[in-house]
């Protein structure tokens, strides 16, 4: 008998089969070193002639070719902080009302519904910011139909909050709808379907025992979630939050829409302002030459740095909490 | 009766209904916000579009008339070619990562690069485009675009890939082993087969995630005023077109704006619930 040619020709092909799959796996990772060696190599101008000044230096003056990352920084970080202040005891609520109270045929299509808020582009929460929401912010709206007036909300806060020591200096100043509160605000609803959905995954991985045992101690369903559920799933619950903040620190269309596009100081979160990524989606297409080029990418770099940290986190802490499971077992 | 009169008791029920009476007020929260966004594009949308939207160009600044023919034909261009070039790459990984990747360094390293990519700022990957791309060929054009785009589509074809071969049961596989079925089959007529409903869910969120992107287009394809299908040139596209328009002055370029934003805001919606049904019914 004879060795037939297929086996042969078969192992060929399982080589040629796995190294294909292997190069596409590796491309991912090539993808990510390109990634950083650009940015790196398209921001040398800028690093090379700015050095560490670039961080903390806030003027920016493409005229004058003198650029500094202060002021983007500082808008990326206070939206970004105001998103997770408001999103996290939403999302919280959220994943807790889909996991504990929420009759079981309602889970699905709730679940669907927060995910779809996540699928909404982001375009379209800007357009929606700029148009609908910053108004209302500024000067209130009356809805004839219903009869009901929403008042307007950044002069109400500016009045409740004023005489509050540093409080009341945050929200003072004159309403213009659009500004870092109304950025801030906006990504808040971008993040919560991320931090919702993680919140509720983690959420229903906890034993049922668990939660059992301390049901039969009598414990409420509060105290079941608080003492039980969220001591169990901590790890994993930052890992969400974590989450939300990467996608919230690299959002762009949403903030350049409502952020208000300015260099200046920020003395209150009235004010507009700027974001890494919103001083990108604006002159990035209109740069005047090689340094402000430079000083662009180098942004861009640093931007995807701190997400890069940020969400390196996010990953590391759920999967911390996927090893616990395992160990529980 | 004591214990209903007991204090603490009173006050762990009361503290219980409030933060329970929050979470549900949380959860009507989100769904307001899902509510308002899509009432407001609906009544927005609706008003502006009509059938010369899809069957004229874009008009130019301060005019009456015309449609986003050619934003709409670009964006399909763009989504198709994105889709065409990211969707093997992202299927391949993920066969490697579910199906080679028990032993060795790559498949882990890879599954965490590439979960760190499925969240990273698309803005970022426009920037990554222009300096190792545009650049070089000196111009914006439409497939700078369509490459920004796919490498979106990478991330996420993986992952769904890689998650839905780990739910096909290992007695398939061994099944097929035993047939004398070589590696490379098992694979692609076996398990890929099985999970073709999940891998398929996978590739249409990829396309609605890139139909609505507009940051990693903003300086690649930019935008074109007029009718192209060059996909060496500066290509229109609604998501950025969205954007000029609604920044804009001009009345009737914010009502195509509107009419865009529906257009887009359907197309990603509908994308995402045929994608979920068809897992739900594979699964379900």
């Amino acid at each position: 008998m004879s060795a037939p040619a297929r086996p042969t020709y078969s192992h060929l092909a399982d080589i040629l089969f796995f190294n294909l799959t292997r190069s596409a796996a590796l491309l991912v990772l090539v993808l990510l070193t390109a990634i950083i060696a650009s940015l790196v190599h398209g921001s040398w101008d800028s690093i090379s002639h700015f050095g560490f000044r670039f961080l903390f230096s806030s003027s920016w003056d493409p005229v004058a070719s003198t650029f500094g990352a202060w002021r983007p920084i500082q808008g990326t970080l206070i939206t970004s902080f105001i998103a997770l202040l408001i999103g996290v005891p939403i999302s919280f609520g959220i994943a807790l009302f889909l996991t504990e109270l929420s009759p079981l045929w309602l889970r699905r299509p709730l679940g669907i519904a927060i995910e779809l808020l996540a699928g909404i582009p982001s375009i379209i929460y800007g357009i929606w910011g700029l148009f609908v929401v910053a108004p209302i912010l500024m000067e209130g709206k009356r809805l004839e139909g219903l009869g009901i007036t929403i008042p307007a909300i950044q002069p109400w806060l500016t009045e409740v909050t004023s005489g509050i020591p540093i409080i009341g200096h945050l929200f003072d100043g004159p309403p213009f709808g659009i500004g870092m509160f109304t950025a801030g605000l906006i990504l808040a609803i971008m993040v919560i379907p991320y931090i919702a959905s993680v919140m509720r995954d983690v959420f229903e991985v906890v034993p049922p025992m668990l939660k059992e045992s301390a049901y039969g101690l009598g414990a409420t369903t509060w105290e079941v979630v608080w003492n039980v559920v969220l001591p169990y799933t901590r790890t994993g619950v930052v890992g969400g939050i974590m989450l939300g903040l990467g996608r919230a620190l690299g959002e762009t269309m949403a903030v350049t829409f409502v952020i208000g596009n300015s260099y200046d100081a920020i003395d209150s979160l009235f004010h507009p302002g700027n974001s890494i990524a919103s001083i990108l989606a604006n002159e990035f297409a209109e740069a005047s030459d090689a340094l402000h080029y430079g000083a662009l990418i180098e942004m861009g770099l640093i931007l995807f740095l701190i997400t890069f940290v940020v969400l390196a986190c996010s990953k590391l802490l759920l999967l911390r909490l996927q090893k616990g499971e395992g160990s529980n077992a | 009766m004591t214990i209903m009169h007991n204090t603490i008791y009173r006050r762990r029920r009361l503290i219980n209904a409030f933060n329970l009476t929050m979470s549900t007020l949380a959860m009507l929260f989100g769904l307001f916000w899902l509510g308002w966004i899509l009432f407001t594009l609906f009544s927005n949308g609706l008003a502006a579009i009509s059938l010369a939207t899809f069957t004229q160009n874009t008009p130019g600044p301060d005019s009456t008339g015309g449609g986003l023919l050619n934003a709409i034909v670009g964006s399909l261009l763009m989504a198709l070619t994105g889709t065409l070039i990211g969707t093997p790459i992202g299927i391949l990984a993920g066969i490697y990562l579910a199906e080679y990747g028990q032993r060795g360094w790559l498949a882990p390293t890879a599954r965490f690069i590439n979960d760190i990519l499925l969240s990273a700022p698309s803005i970022v990957i426009g920037l990554f485009v222009w300096i190792a791309y545009i650049q070089y060929v000196g111009h914006f054009s439409g497939w700078a675009g369509s490459f920004a785009l796919a490498l979106l589509v990478i991330p996420v074809v993986l992952r769904t890939t890689e998650n839905m071969l780990r739910l096909v049961p290992h007695s398939m596989r061994e099944a097929a082993y035993a047939l004398g079925a070589p590696r490379w089959k098992v694979v692609l007529a076996v398990t890929l087969r099985a999970s073709k409903a999940g891998v398929i869910t996978g590739i249409l969120l990829a396309v609605s995630r890139i139909s609505g992107e507009t940051a990693p287009l903003l300086f690649t394809a930019l935008n074109n005023q007029f009718f192209s299908a060059n996909m060496n040139q500066p290509m229109a596209n609604l998501p950025v077109t969205i954007f000029k328009f609604a920044m804009s002055p001009y009345e009737n370029w914010i009502s195509l704006a509107w009419a865009g934003a529906l257009i887009v805001t359907m197309a990603v919606l509908i994308l995402n619930i045929i994608a979920r049904s068809l897992l739900k019914k594979e699964h379900g």
